[in-house]
């Protein structure tokens, strides 16, 4: 709905932006965090953080509660002032620059709408700490109003709209201050499923308009896959993990990333052979489960030695779920019981008791309809996958 | 034909004993005030409308029935026209206004940060504040003050201290004068201040102060935008709580202030107990609640007319 209104609305012209500025090691990185860290008393809450993000991207910090994403977003914002460390914006060092000088502005997970004024008045606030001129207030207080489609609810105070429009007054009292960086602190947390979906396209076709870079925090790993250019697996105030979405979900660096970071089945493998493959730079292995001792191949980052214990890991969508034992080269195979299963409309999720008595997840589209949903509870089923599914975790 | 209107029109309609019960609760709080405001206030008020005599008690009746009555009606307003005449009652009509107000004002200075920084303290921290600021309350109001008498005479604490420090050389006049009556009225009043500003910072979404610095307030203007409007109703009954006792108040300026600090409660007091004259009290007794009343309704209703 916001993409619509922002074609015809005058927005300042923004150069293009490459999608992969990260990749290109010429380009000049908008935020720079350098060795950031926080302490409070004891606990630290972030440590020594650095981190490059580029002009227009969608960056997203996703971490379990009290992980330091909060802390991280009010360290920009400028409401913590970290203990070690840098950050830059757009070249400018932000140490000793308080909140309300900064190039940023953020929409707070509680919206933070003021309740004691009218919506016009709210996003209208933060042109008149900047001393704007009234008439250009007006205008465009009345332009960013169109824009979020709250033109009719002007007048109103924040107790008479609904959360989705209060949203919207947090958004535009942001956005109307033109600012460079846009931090947004779980934007979709406090939303029913379909206002979700949609205003998460909202806010991706506004970011990719108007070119503000916007750092979110979540703690929701489908809202950080799907808005993100890039993102980082927070825990424990460190990054775990930084890459785009695909690489994070489908290269998990470790066990943590890969079982936060959407679902995923474990097994414990001992290498058998580790072959370093020229064309593609990696190690092809061969790898024996240690419950069944089937013996799996897979694909390495780094030389492993022979006997050295790794957990392989598959995600349930890549496992194929059948009555008949399927043939294939590549395959790995496991027989088992259905023990659970979840019908979700679109695809059904089986929990599979294998015979070596461990429970593994399958995810499977429903490419027929229900009617023809062949396998039951208790139904024997073989379940199989090809061996570039396979994701070596060392740590 | 059968009939189903019958059961369906009982069944959303509440037992009687519920009703009764209903209404009883509700009645008790309207009958206390009946009995003992309102009545109480009409008494008041119909003695305000007598003539003073030595007798007892010591005003005409209102109603006279009897034979040689001229009228059976006997009612004056000489008592409250008297009012505007002597100075005395404008005077102590005044002071007490100005001597709450400037009270009001003190005891809201002082007891903002007060309520601000307990608001804002650690848990544990908070509750061993607010008990603090409750604590004067278990001793006597009365003791608390004769303390202060103790500690503000010619040959009190106070100057006591300061004159053994050679930091003077005459003891001050502290006592019986409206500063010690300010002092008082500050000291005794300022928890009523503290407790509802507390409440109503307690319970602020401190979000709104970061918002508004991210949208570019400097921290004084942060203050005045947001946290001040924000805290008005703890401001509004914590001026109440301390503006509506201070005007009346007689203990303190009767023990602790001077003869200039004259102030309603103390005139009322010698109208009744020094002059007799309960009309004429009463009639200054009336005036002082309608000062009082009448803010309290046009306050109401402009609260009304903002929802």
């Amino acid at each position: 709905m916001i993409s619509k209104n922002l074609t015809q609305t005058k927005q300042p012209a923004t150069p293009y932006v490459p999608e992969t500025l990260w990749l290109d090691p010429e380009a000049k990185p908008f935020i720079q965090i350098k060795g950031l860290s926080k302490k409070f008393d004891a606990f630290t809450a972030v440590d020594d953080i650095s981190l490059d993000i580029y002009k227009g991207e969608l960056f997203t910090i996703l971490g379990g509660s009290g992980c330091g994403k909060s802390t991280l977003l009010r360290m920009l914002a400028g409401f913590e002032m970290p203990n070690a460390g840098q950050i830059i914006i757009d070249d400018v060092d932000m140490a000793a620059i308080p909140a309300y000088d900064r190039p940023i502005n953020m929409m707070f997970q509680s919206y933070a709408v003021f309740p004691h004024m009218t919506v016009a008045q709210n996003v209208a606030y933060g042109l008149k700490k900047e001393r704007v001129a009234k008439p250009e207030i007006t205008r465009r207080v009345s332009e960013m109003l169109e824009l979020v489609q709250l033109s009719d609810l002007a007048k109103r105070k924040p107790q008479q709209l609904s959360g989705g429009q209060r949203q919207r007054v947090a958004l535009a009292r942001a956005l109307i201050k033109r600012p460079k960086v846009l931090l947004l602190d779980e934007p979709l947390a406090a939303l029913d499923k379909k206002l979700r979906e949609q205003t998460q396209f909202e806010l991706m076709n506004l970011q990719y308009e108007l070119g503000i870079t916007f750092v979110v925090v979540t703690h929701d790993q489908e809202e950080a896959m799907t808005l993100s250019t890039r993102l980082a697996v927070m825990d424990q105030g460190r990054f775990v993990q930084t890459g785009t979405p695909t690489q994070v979900y489908e290269s998990p660096k470790n066990r943590f990333v890969a079982d936060f970071f959407g679902t995923i089945n474990l097994f414990d493998a001992t290498v058998i052979s580790c072959k370093p493959n020229e064309d593609t730079a990696s190690y092809n292995i061969k790898a024996k489960m240690d419950k069944t001792g089937t013996i799996v191949k897979a694909v390495a980052e780094s030389l492993l030695r022979p006997a050295s214990a790794i957990t392989i890991g598959v995600r349930p969508e890549k496992i194929r779920i059948s009555h008949e034992r399927p043939e294939g080269d590549n395959l790995t195979i496991a027989k088992g019981v259905v023990e659970d299963l979840a019908y979700y409309g679109n695809r059904s999720i089986y929990r599979v008791r294998s015979e070596s008595g461990r429970v593994i997840q399958v995810s499977a589209q429903n490419y027929q309809r229900s009617e023809q949903l062949s396998l039951e509870w208790d139904d024997q089923a073989y379940l199989s996958w090809d061996a570039s599914c396979n994701v070596v975790l060392t740590e | 034909m059968k009939d189903i209107s019958g059961p369906k029109a009982t069944r959303y309609s509440q037992p009687l004993g519920d009703k009764l019960w209903r209404n009883f609760v509700i009645g008790l709080p309207y009958l206390w005030l009946f009995l003992f405001f309102l009545v109480p206030f009409g008494i008041v008020f119909k003695i305000s409308l007598a003539d003073p005599i030595v007798a007892k008690p010591p005003f005409t009746a209102l109603f006279d029935f009897g034979a040689n009555a001229k009228n059976w009606l006997h009612a004056t307003f000489d008592n409250y026209l008297f009012l505007t005449e002597d100075n005395l009652y404008w005077i102590s009509y005044f002071n007490s206004i100005k001597i709450a107000g400037i009270s009001t004002l003190l005891c809201l200075l002082l007891g903002y940060p007060m309520a601000y920084g307990i608001a804002r303290s650690t848990p544990t921290v908070r509750n061993v504040l607010l008990m603090l600021v409750i604590l004067p309350f278990w001793t006597s109001f009365l003791l608390r003050v004769y303390a202060w008498m103790g500690l503000l005479g010619k040959n009190g604490v106070v100057n006591g201290l300061l004159s053994y420090t050679g930091l003077i050389d005459a003891p001050l006049e502290m006592l019986y004068t409206n500063g010690a009556v300010y002092l008082g009225i500050v000291y005794t009043y300022v928890p009523f201040m503290i407790l509802p500003l507390y409440a109503t910072l307690e319970k602020m979404d401190l979000d709104l102060q970061d918002a508004a610095a991210d949208l570019g307030a400097k921290p004084w203007q942060v203050f005045v935008d947001t946290t001040l409007p924000l805290s008005m109703p703890g401001i509004i009954a914590g001026s109440m709580l301390v503006f509506i006792p201070a005007l009346g108040e007689f203990v303190i300026p009767a023990l602790l202030g001077g003869i200039d600090s004259l102030m309603i409660g103390r005139t009322l007091y010698d109208e009744f107990f020094v002059n007799r004259d309960w009309p004429l009290a009463s009639a200054v007794a009336t005036v002082l609640l309608f000062i009082l009343v009448i803010p309290i309704m046009l306050f109401q209703r402009s609260q009304q007319e903002k929802k």
